[in-house]
């Protein structure tokens, strides 16, 4: 690519055949194939597609690829668009369904109004953006994610794709470049939420012929999955991104690591790498500017720690990826010890959408230290869950009750938890909380990356400190005592209070070993991993008091306080529950009301799921 | 160089730029906590011991990595950096064995100095132990990972100083650990076994495989005769085990305090360094005259010779085929010695005192049987022998001086700088010199290969056959880098190598310098240990091995030339390329 006038030729081009199907009245299809649609059978549904307009001899008909439009519990997803009319989305459709909308939908022209994902009430059909899933969002990010196919390089630039990169390396300077995004606001999204900008004009400053750009793709909490989803689909806007990084810093190498449990992310970056190579748009000279960038991608092999940026880029030097104390700083010394820059993916697919359309434009949206939006995985105990992408400053309760479509069963909620093992949780007094960096910190949780785990009243919160205390002890790379040896004291603890042996000291260790991790760790892995108990002590202690002094789970979640018993009123001695009983701990005579031994029981529910007459309980101990 | 002014608790300092915050306190009077530090080796900043404050800078950062700036305000002492690091080390004793009593490095290690330091009475928190497998299966390194508080400085000092890397962190998270690849025992790996990760082991979890109750039952057992040898880098540190000063000679303390623990003989290793230059002088002559292989590289070093073995076999034809002093020593003594002495060698019990551990290894080899019997049946590091003394109760500042007993105490000032890098090509250049010249040398101090540069190199002219090109390295890492600069095309006649970095002096078995001495000192304790052993070099009557008078005599009446028939016999070997792994060594007889 030598002009933008060659772009804008394609993006014509392009255009203009997209105008030719919707003359022809040609219908499309896009099937939304992320990794959770695959994994709900999203390859089965695109080939049972293509089989079936072939045997109804439709030629018409353009499929595409896609990755995922953030919908996930609907997956898997099939877009259909009739020139003229609001597109269909028809939701968890099968390979059967599939061939029936092609059947029916196609041929036939009947939608099926009952698989329907965008319908209202009163069966009007809506448009994506009119969806409650959607109206509430803000798509920048994720704007091209479930709506081209990734793969296609032109599709990209029918979108404006490269129009910031041609823009770049012809008209501004690094040192604009660098001052647009400080003015924009845009601060790191992979957890720190270090001002991109400065980060950008430090690697700038940094004296040396060798630096390096690098994107941080090593996505890791648990349950977050924002990273994957726009390497998936949108993976242009982060190479495109990161070529401008390098323009913006004196670097002509970048790396993207991206851990090996993401195949299809890795796949579609190795084919829109080369797909842009082939271009010009990586190699030597782009866009006749005398710059040269060069892209390869190092996969990870599943170490969280390698998400902290020095362990990390330890990590991308072949070495165990273990953090190493800063300063220096990776702007300064990073890669082999040449200055650096380290983003992650999120922050990256920002980049080229502020370089059209201006720092203002960014900076308008958000609150008045957190500009833009922030991309959050929905999860847990709430009914729509999946990807959103949200203006900062949107309250929790706009995520949970109308984007999240509130909690399943009628449930109440009690807490969610941001930031992932590293973060705290949001509880219910903070239900009208603007979301933003400072203000998620100022109660003791954070960003992070984007994990966003909704609990609800059946969730413990001392079981799920543990939980998380014991990801970060097991992912914990073990080089500083604090973190390899302090986070396991604090998860015994944990697990002892669980499990009913809770001891009054146990809280004031708790606290004094809190302090000296987060104080004295090496890495932010470790200065963090406290979060999740000091949130919870500081938010829910009535339940860590409980555990320890009244020997009760208020949830009703640790095994330890609970006890199984057959109600002799109800049991009927039919012996199906000491059938199944794994350790043979139910007895009794046919006929006569059976007996649980409560020593031999290991309370595994068994006896409970099988009984047909209500009569095996979980009796608590001691009750609320 | 650019100096920076800071403020360290009220102090003014002025450092130069790249300071480290440790430093500067050190030079303010303040001695910062360390553990995992350890000067020019290991600079990570993982214990999370030596934290500080530092204005505008969040939480607490460590000290011997953070760099001084200008205006930069450190403070080392409150309340919130002495919890945190009492905190730390309760952390890392609620994973350690607490076996003080029992250990080899009781009163001797860091760990239990740092608690005292901190007045650690008490531990908070307490938990699961880690338990792993301790490794026997060398001849020498023994680890103990229990005990192993992962403070890496074995790893750097193997990975870095060595270049060889058989030592690195596995596993996750509470589990982790320090081991060889894949938990393989040390017997099985490319391990040298020079013994540099004993050397900067904070505590106990690496030692040398004793030796110490073989020789105790040796010297019980009426049957046996006890001959003892001291390698020349010996006498110049076991006094700091008695608290003599670092570079302290205790030659004939030594031997007297060897006396004292009941044994028959007390013979000098420094008699076989000599013999060695006669050999392994004479083979450089031959080669360089004969064309032979070039360049000739010593095999006095037991590390480097496994080193070659496993890590550049292409250079074993290179190695000079003399046996090192100490298996020089081991042949003669059950043969010549056993005549001189009309000693049923069957009856000998020879034993060596080194300061290194690989020697452990190297009497081991099968091929050292020359004599027809194991040529060396024990081996004592200096560290070990200073353990039977104490055991003993010997007075050791209180002895008279004692001579070596003859023929085989008898030495030359060539034999004795053995003990440090470069002075086996030294000793070799003052003999071959005058052997090959004919003439009499005049300057026989060689002051281009001292010293600790890693890589030395010189040119000597010998007239008849020209000019001689040597260079001398030690440290495996260097060693690597000047066998690199061969493999490119560097030409050289002799080559010395030895595989701890400093020479023998700071062989693996040498006293342990803790970190805490090693920043206190003025200079590097190796550069005083050496200094002491040219000191008496210089002060010596005879400083040319062929020179000795038992030397003479022994190729008179014994040995009759040098790379004779007898010589071939008794004092030279051969070398075997070794794989790295042992699973690679089992396919390969699978093969077959």
């Amino acid at each position: 690519m030598r002009t933008i006038e060659e772009l804008k030729a394609i993006k014509a081009q392009y255009e203009q055949k997209a105008a030719d199907q919707e003359k022809k009245g040609a219908p499309s299809i896009l099937v939304h194939m992320g990794t959770c649609g695959i994994a709900n059978g999203a390859n089965d549904v695109y080939n049972s597609i293509l089989e079936e307009l072939k045997s109804n001899n439709i030629n018409n008909v353009v499929v595409t690829q896609t990755g995922c439009p953030g919908l996930c519990h609907d997956e898997p997803l099939v877009t259909v668009s009739i020139p003229g009319e609001t597109p269909y989305i028809y939701g968890r459709i099968t390979a059967d369904n599939a061939r029936q909308i092609v059947k029916q939908h196609l041929v036939g022209k009947q939608p099926i109004g009952e698989w329907l994902v965008n319908k209202d009430d009163k069966a009007n059909i809506l448009k994506f953006e009119e969806l409650n899933y959607i109206k509430y969002q803000k798509r920048i990010v994720l704007k091209n994610c479930g709506r081209i196919d990734p793969e296609k390089i032109d599709e990209y630039i029918a979108q404006d794709g490269y129009f910031a990169l041609a823009k770049v390396l012809t008209e501004m300077t690094p040192l604009d470049v660098i001052n647009t995004i400080k003015k924009s606001g845009l601060r790191g999204r992979g957890g720190g939420g270090f001002p991109t900008g400065m980060k950008w004009e430090f690697a700038y400053n940094s004296k040396g012929n060798q630096k390096y750009v690098v994107c941080n793709a090593d996505e890791g909490d648990p349950g977050a999955f924002m990273d994957r989803s726009v390497l998936e689909g949108d993976p242009f806007s982060v190479i495109e991104a990161m070529t401008i990084a390098g323009y913006a810093i004196g670097a002509n190498q970048g790396y993207i690591y991206v851990r090996a449990e993401y195949p299809i992310a890795v796949e579609r970056l190795k084919t829109t790498i080369k797909l842009a190579r082939e271009r010009e748009l990586l190699g030597k000279n782009i866009f006749n500017s005398g710059f040269d960038f060069e892209l390869d991608i190092r996969l990870g092999a599943g170490a969280f720690v390698c998400g902290e940026e020095t362990a990390l880029l330890t990590s991308v030097e072949g070495k165990r990826g273990e953090p190493r104390p800063r300063p220096p700083f990776p702007a300064v010394e990073g890669l082999w010890g040449k200055p650096t820059i380290i983003n992650n993916v999120e922050t990256y697919a920002n980049i080229a959408q502020i370089i059209l359309k201006g720092s203002e434009w960014f900076s308008a949206m958000g609150t008045e230290k957190s500009k833009g939006t922030k991309v959050f995985a929905l999860a847990g105990k709430i009914k729509n869950t999946g990807l959103i992408e949200i203006p900062m400053g949107t309250t929790v309760r706009t995520i949970i009750y109308d984007i999240g479509g509130g909690i399943p069963g009628g449930k109440a909620f009690k807490a969610a938890q941001t930031g992932g093992p590293s973060g705290g949780c949001i509880p219910a007094e903070h239900f009208d909380l603007p979301i933003d960096y400072d203000n998620l910190t100022a109660i003791g949780s954070m960003m992070g990356s984007g994990g966003f785990i909704v609990m609800d009243e059946e969730t413990c919160m001392v079981d799920i400190a543990r939980f998380f205390l014991e990801f970060t002890q097991e992912e914990s790379c073990g080089k500083c005592p604090p973190c390899r040896i302090g986070t396991k004291r604090m998860l015994e603890t944990l697990t002892r209070i669980t499990e009913g042996k809770g001891k009054p000291e146990d809280l004031a260790n708790l606290e004094t070993l809190s302090v000296t991790i987060r104080n004295a760790s090496l890495c932010g892995l470790g200065q963090t991993s406290p979060n999740p108990v000091l949130s919870t002590m500081r938010f829910f202690m009535n339940e860590y008091e409980a555990h320890i002094f009244e020997k009760d789970c208020p949830a009703g979640v640790c095994k330890a306080f609970q006890v199984y018993a057959i109600l002799v009123d109800k049991c009927i001695g039919c012996g199906l529950c000491a059938r199944n009983c794994p350790v043979k701990a139910i007895s009794g005579k046919a006929k006569e009301p059976y007996v649980i031994d409560t020593d031999k029981c290991i309370k595994c529910g068994a006896c409970v799921e099988k009984c047909k007459f209500g009569a095996a309980v979980v009796k608590k101990e001691s009750g609320r | 160089m650019e100096m920076i002014n800071l403020t360290i608790d009220g102090q003014k300092v002025q450092v130069p730029e790249g300071t480290t915050v440790l430093e500067a306190a050190r030079k303010a009077g303040i001695d910062i906590p360390t553990l995992c530090y350890l000067k020019d080796i290991n600079k990570i900043g993982a214990c999370r011991v030596c934290l500080v404050e530092i204005e505008k800078t969040r939480g607490l950062q460590p000290s011997c990595t953070y760099p001084v700036s200008e205006g930069m305000h450190v403070k080392t002492n409150t309340p919130l950096i002495r919890e945190a690091r009492k905190a730390v080390v309760e952390l890392i004793l609620s994973n350690h064995p607490m076996e003080c009593l029992t250990c080899n490095r009781n009163r001797n290690c860091e760990l239990q100095a740092l608690s005292k330091q901190l007045g650690i009475t008490d531990i908070r928190f307490q938990g699961e132990n880690t338990t792993f497998p301790m490794d026997f299966s060398s001849a020498a390194v023994e680890r103990i990972p229990d005990k192993c508080i992962l403070c890496r400085r074995c790893v750097a000092v193997c990975g870095k100083a060595q270049g060889i890397g058989i030592l690195g962190a596995t596993e996750r998270g509470f589990k982790s650990i320090v081991a060889p690849a894949f938990h393989r025992p040390l017997a099985e790996v490319n391990c040298v076994l020079c013994g540099q990760c004993i050397n900067v082991c904070p505590v106990g979890a690496l030692r040398e495989k004793s030796h110490v109750q073989k020789v105790w039952d040796a010297i019980a057992n009426p049957d046996k005769v006890v001959f003892v040898q001291t390698a020349p880098a010996v006498r110049a540190a076991l006094g700091e085990e008695f608290g003599l000063p670092i570079g302290t000679i205790v030659t004939k303390k030594m031997v007297a305090a060897i006396r004292r623990l009941g044994i028959d003989k007390v013979f000098d290793t420094d008699f076989t360094a000599d013999l060695t230059i006669m050999e392994e002088g004479s083979e450089l002559v031959q080669r360089i005259k004969n064309g032979g292989k070039l360049p000739l590289i010593t095999s006095c070093s037991p590390g480097w010779v496994k080193y070659c073995e496993h890590h550049a076999p292409e250079f074993l034809e290179n190695m000079s085929t003399a046996k090192s002093p100490q298996q020089m020593f081991g042949a003669l003594v059950k043969t010549y010695g056993a005549e001189k002495y009309g000693i049923d060698p069957a009856r000998i019990f020879s034993v060596s005192v080194m300061p290194c551990t690989a020697k452990k290894f190297e009497a081991e080899r099968p091929e050292m049987k020359a004599s027809g019997f194991t040529d060396v049946d024990a081996v004592l590091t200096t560290r070990e022998l200073a353990s039977m003394i104490k055991e003993a109760g010997i007075d050791f500042a209180a002895l008279p001086d004692e001579e070596y007993d003859d023929p085989m105490g008898m030495s030359t000032g060539a034999g004795l700088i053995f003990g440090v890098t470069g002075g086996v090509m030294e000793a070799a250049l003052r003999t071959v010199y005058e052997l090959v010249t004919g003439e009499h040398l005049e300057k026989i101090d060689f002051v281009a290969v001292r010293g600790l540069k890693g890589v030395k190199e010189a040119t000597i002219e010998l007239p008849p056959v020209g000019t001689v090109r040597v260079a001398v390295a030690h440290g495996l890492g260097n060693a690597k880098k000047l066998l690199d600069k061969v493999k490119a095309g560097e030409q050289y006649h002799f080559i010395e190598i030895m595989a701890c970095p400093g020479g023998c002096i700071n062989g693996g078995g040498q006293p342990i310098v803790s970190s805490a001495e090693r920043m206190r000192l003025q200079e590097d304790y190796r550069a005083m240990r050496a200094k002491a052993i040219y000191q008496e070099d210089k002060g010596m009557i005879m400083r040319k091995s062929h020179e000795n008078p038992a030397i003479i005599k022994i190729y008179e009446e014994f040995l009759l030339k040098p790379l004779g028939e007898k010589s071939h016999h008794l004092l030279h070997t051969h070398y075997q390329p070794r794989v790295k792994y042992r699973a690679l060594a089992n396919q390969e007889e699978c093969k077959e």
